[in-house]
């Protein structure tokens, strides 16, 4: 057995690997198992690089260099890893995207540099002689391409997300005409690469790709990113992906390709909850509408008390949280686990409702749950709960606002129409927890808020959550 | 300004304009407050209690705004001050001699009763108030008389079967008798006209008995109105039977500016057991039922105890005064915009035109109709182009299995014409996509974040790429594949350690 054909061996185990570890994610019971499974496929296939480089007679100081980088890069990682706060798993996550992006460009690069860039070198003549050279110019172009919009549009979103930069969308005139542009000036300065391998050409479509991932990102607002966040995901995985067909390497195509598909699900997934088009959120045209009806009377809303809020949920026999991003941004996850902690004490029935874009990840808000220690068995989906609120006593929506919106499911002429909500409102009491009456992402007024079975309590979700659970 | 709560000058009302609590709000406007000598006694509110929440004992009548449940006697009216406001219940849809009275005098009345229905007036709105109150103690004074547990049981002494309660006309007051009837034990049946009150009475643990009728009406006003023969000829029917079946009935029914609909008639209630117990909460206004004596308890030759209470909101003062006494300060607040203790009369605004009885000495009764927000904007019609976009056509199976025919051919011929050494990598490529489509559709919605660390960790293995372009040429392959690999190890520690750290937290309970 010599040293490629057992590492070709070891990257069809890793490939299998990595399926179990996003297969052991179906369940909570066998997700650590699948994240062991995929720890393990990593190990096999470094241990498999790594000999292989040895057998590939790789300088001393190249191996010097190759265990420094990695050892540095571990460091890095387990840091940042051990040290992210739930609420700031977005960020850290855009980041890491963006850390892929950059080393699929820089693998791109570096073909570029060992064949195109040394025509007369051993591995262009090797390709030559297969007839693969064009291919070769291609994937390069492809895998800079892919790599560099994922770098970009990742440090926008890591940006946009940690709030140091503006959340709204950026409006330049004619946007839709620039990102169509920039794609097909791309589609043709491939066609030019192929036949004439120049540096600038390369260097032109990383300045191109680069500014279109800044740009694609920038220009949507910070209600979409769940869906930007997993569409960055599935790019991520494209740029493996095409590194692995620019190396000739399967395990990096089948990683690629696993990552790629699981990106674009989830995409598809917080897209059908928001009701939307894939195309018209990467448009990032949504909150240009004008909110029709806007000006309707919608009534008086009722104010409570945190103090008859908590003689409400003493009564109730059955209780239902729908967390949103507020729950996040106010902190409010621990208050909120410790709330439902007594009142299950107290044998009320307590369950909390997701929406699936709840947050600003998918699936965000349940791990800001776990984080609390809400056990995950009461944390159920929108379609596991919206059956039930009829027979609930009490709904607690913290920090959601569109996502409970009785306009996408009641009123035609919403913009939110037709988006699957939770309907709370068929509950016998709706408390609200909000800093102010302001309308949520979408612009949208809340007719919610004016029931007559909600009642509001104002202010910061954390104190008012503390002062409930202070009360009971 | 100075705000008066009126001691009532009714004997038998119990309730009072404003409780300690209230008198504290009232404050929080910036308005001083004092009190009739007894005012709140029959509530159980001492004037001790009063000065206690830093309300005067004194003459209310002379305050600048006064307030009282009922219309005020003709002395108390006498003593009030020309440029004074007076708020009561002066029922000036029923009473013209009041109307006239008040007409005759210099002040400002309002009348609480006269709130519109329109959903930002709902915490002004004492009729729903006190329905609520009256609904629950009408099923009180039920029980009282009736002689039977409501809740069905088995016990040692035997066998006891739910009482049967029938409430008609499932508004306010309604819905509090079927939610009061219904925690009591009873099997609660109701009756309407409005069929989209259905979910109501069923989400208070009722049984809606609907009226089969073309009639049968969605309510523009909020308010039932009088139906044709046809829908009365079936309703009959209904009440008859439900009746010799029924051991409490409860009636409710009230149309607006007439005399209360006859339900019941004199053979129905012959028709009913010995014991049974008939609350008619519309004997003020004529009753709904055939032998009601209003404000009086009767008993029929066949020994069905038929009550004809008008005050069964004020049988229950103490919380009859705090909920009126609530909505005459949600009225303050927003006859009070500057939350300085001036009130000040908004002619423009519905609510207070629609309460306004006389100003200044003129008489302003009756207001122009207010449309009331029960019904939903027929705005609808406008928007449904919207609908029909947004409904998406479902794909018939055979184009999606020409669909699925024309991509395949695409794919055969791109295949087919594509560089050899490339097929194989496609290959990998398409059945991989394949697979991570189905692995993902079956990830836990739960653990989608997780998901996607872990997907951060593995793509991480582009770093096997760098691996091997290290060291075996040019130095700017090398720093460049170092700064990859870099990242990529970051990616590969930090995501797997990240999605550890998360999965542990995930526990059952």
């Amino acid at each position: 057995m010599t040293a490629t054909l057992a590492a070709q061996a070891a990257y069809l185990v890793a490939a299998l690997l990595f399926i179990l570890a996003l297969a052991g994610l179906s369940k909570h019971e066998s997700a650590r198992l699948g994240n062991a499974f995929g720890m393990l496929g990593m190990g096999v296939a470094l241990v498999a690089t790594v000999v292989l480089a040895v057998d590939g007679d790789v300088s001393t100081a190249g191996l010097g260099l190759m265990g420094l980088a990695m050892l540095t890069g571990a460091l890095i990682g387990l840091r940042r890893a051990r040290g992210v706060a739930m609420t700031g798993m977005p960020e850290l996550i855009a980041l890491l995207h963006s850390f892929v992006g950059l080393a699929a460009v820089l693998v791109s690069w570096n073909g570029f540099l060992d064949v195109e860039h040394d025509p007369h070198g051993h591995e262009a003549q090797a390709l030559d002689a297969l007839g693969t050279l064009g291919i070769h110019h291609a994937e390069v172009f492809i895998g800079v391409f892919i790599g560099a919009v994922t770098f970009t549009g990742s440090i926008v979103a890591n940006l946009k997300l940690s709030a140091r930069i503006a959340s709204r969308p950026l409006m330049l005139p004619g946007k839709n005409a620039l990102n169509l542009g920039a794609l097909g000036l791309f589609l043709a300065l491939t066609i030019w690469f192929v036949i004439t391998p120049d540096l600038w050409l390369l260097i032109t479509v990383t300045a191109l790709a680069l500014a279109l991932g800044w740009h694609l990102v920038a220009s949507i607002g910070g209600g979409d990113m769940p869906v930007v966040v997993s569409m960055l995901n599935s790019y991520s995985g494209w740029a493996a992906a095409a590194s692995g067909f620019l190396l000739g390497n399967d395990l990096l195509i089948v990683t690629g390709a696993l990552v790629g598909s699981s990106g674009a699900y989830l995409s598809y997934i917080m897209c059908r909850a928001m009701n939307r088009s894939f195309l018209s959120v990467i448009a990032g045209g949504f909150g240009i509408e004008a909110p029709s009806g806007s000006d309707a009377d919608y009534g008086e809303h009722t104010e409570i008390t945190a103090e008859s809020a908590a003689e409400l949920l003493t009564a109730a026999r059955s209780v239902v949280i729908t967390p949103g991003y507020g729950m996040a941004v106010a902190q409010a996850q621990y208050p909120v686990a410790e709330l439902t902690e007594k009142l299950r004490a107290q044998g009320v029935d307590v369950r909390f409702g997701i929406h699936p874009v709840a947050g600003r990840l998918p699936g965000h808000m349940n791990v800001l749950l776990a984080e609390a220690k809400v056990p995950y068995d009461i944390v159920l989906e929108m379609d596991e709960i919206n059956g039930d609120f009829a027979d609930t006593d009490v709904v607690l929506v913290i920090g959601a606002n569109d996502t409970v919106n009785p306009a996408g499911a009641e009123d035609p002429s919403s913009p939110l129409a037709g988006m699957p909500v939770l309907t709370v409102w068929e509950a016998n009491k709706v408390i609200v927890f909000k800093r102010s009456m302001a309308s949520g992402y979408a612009g949208v007024q809340n007719p919610l808020f004016f029931r007559e079975n909600t009642a509001m309590l104002f202010g910061d979700a954390k104190q008012r959550v503390e002062e409930i659970v202070a009360a009971l | 300004m100075i705000v008066g709560v009126l001691r009532e000058a009714r004997a038998g009302e119990h309730r009072v304009a404003a409780t300690p609590a209230t008198v504290e709000q009232i404050r929080g406007l910036g308005y001083e407050v004092v009190v009739d000598a007894g005012a709140g006694a029959a509530a159980g509110f001492t004037d001790g209690a009063y000065e206690a929440a830093g309300a005067a004992v004194g003459e209310a009548a002379a305050a600048d705004v006064v307030l009282g449940v009922e219309a005020p006697s003709r002395a108390q009216l006498d003593a009030v001050r020309p440029e004074a406001t007076v708020i009561a219940l002066f029922a000036p849809a029923f009473d013209p001699v009041m109307v006239e009275e008040l007409g005759r005098r210099p002040f400002t009345a309002l009348s609480m009763d006269a709130v519109p229905r329109i959903s930002r007036a709902q915490s002004m709105d004492v009729l729903s108030s006190m329905a609520n109150i009256a609904g629950y103690r009408a099923v009180v004074e039920a029980a009282h008389e009736f002689g039977r547990f409501f809740t069905g049981q088995v016990t040692a002494a035997g066998k006891v079967p739910p009482a049967k309660v029938l409430v008609a006309g499932a508004g306010v007051a309604g819905l509090a008798a079927i939610g009061t009837a219904g925690s009591l034990g009873a099997v609660v049946r109701a009756t309407d006209p409005r069929p989209e009150v259905a979910d109501q009475v069923r989400s208070l643990g009722g049984e809606y008995l609907s009226i089969e009728s073309p009639e049968v009406e969605v309510s523009t006003t909020g308010y039932a109105k009088e139906m044709g023969d046809d829908y009365k000829a079936r309703e009959a029917e209904l009440y008859a039977a439900q009746c010799r079946d029924a051991d409490i009935v409860i009636t409710t029914a009230l149309i607006p500016g007439r005399p209360a609909p006859v339900l019941i008639t004199a053979d129905m209630v012959a028709a009913m057991k010995p014991g049974s117990v008939i609350v008619d909460m519309a004997a003020a206004n004529g009753g709904n039922v055939v032998g009601t004596v209003k404000g009086e308890k009767a008993v029929t030759a066949n020994g069905v105890t038929i009550l004809g209470y008008t005050d069964l909101a004020g049988r229950l003062p103490a919380q009859a005064s705090q909920l009126y006494g609530t909505n005459l300060v949600n009225l303050l607040k927003l006859m009070t915009p500057g939350k300085d203790g001036r009130l000040v009369l908004d002619w423009d605004d519905p609510v207070q035109r629609s309460i306004t009885v006389v100003r200044a000495g003129e008489s302003a009764w009756p207001p122009p109709p207010v449309r009331v927000s029960a019904a939903p904007v027929p705005a609808a019609a406008a928007a449904a182009p919207a609908v029909e976009s947004a409904v998406r056509k479902p794909v018939t199976a055979g184009r999606k299995f020409g669909a699925v025919s024309v991509a395949a051919l695409a794919l055969f011929l791109a295949a087919g014409f594509a560089p050899a050494a490339l097929l194989p990598h496609v290959t990998v490529f398409v059945l991989a996509i394949v697979i991570g489509y189905y692995v993902i559709g079956h990830v836990h919605h739960a653990l989608h974040t997780p998901l996607m660390s872990v997907t951060n960790a593995i793509s991480g293995i582009i770093v096997v790429g760098s691996l091997l372009q290290i060291g075996q040429s040019s130095t700017a392959v090398t720093v460049l594949s170092f700064v990859a690999i870099l990242l990529a190890s970051i990616n590969v520690f930090g995501g797997f350690a990240v999605t550890r750290r998360m999965l542990a937290m995930f526990n059952r309970s």
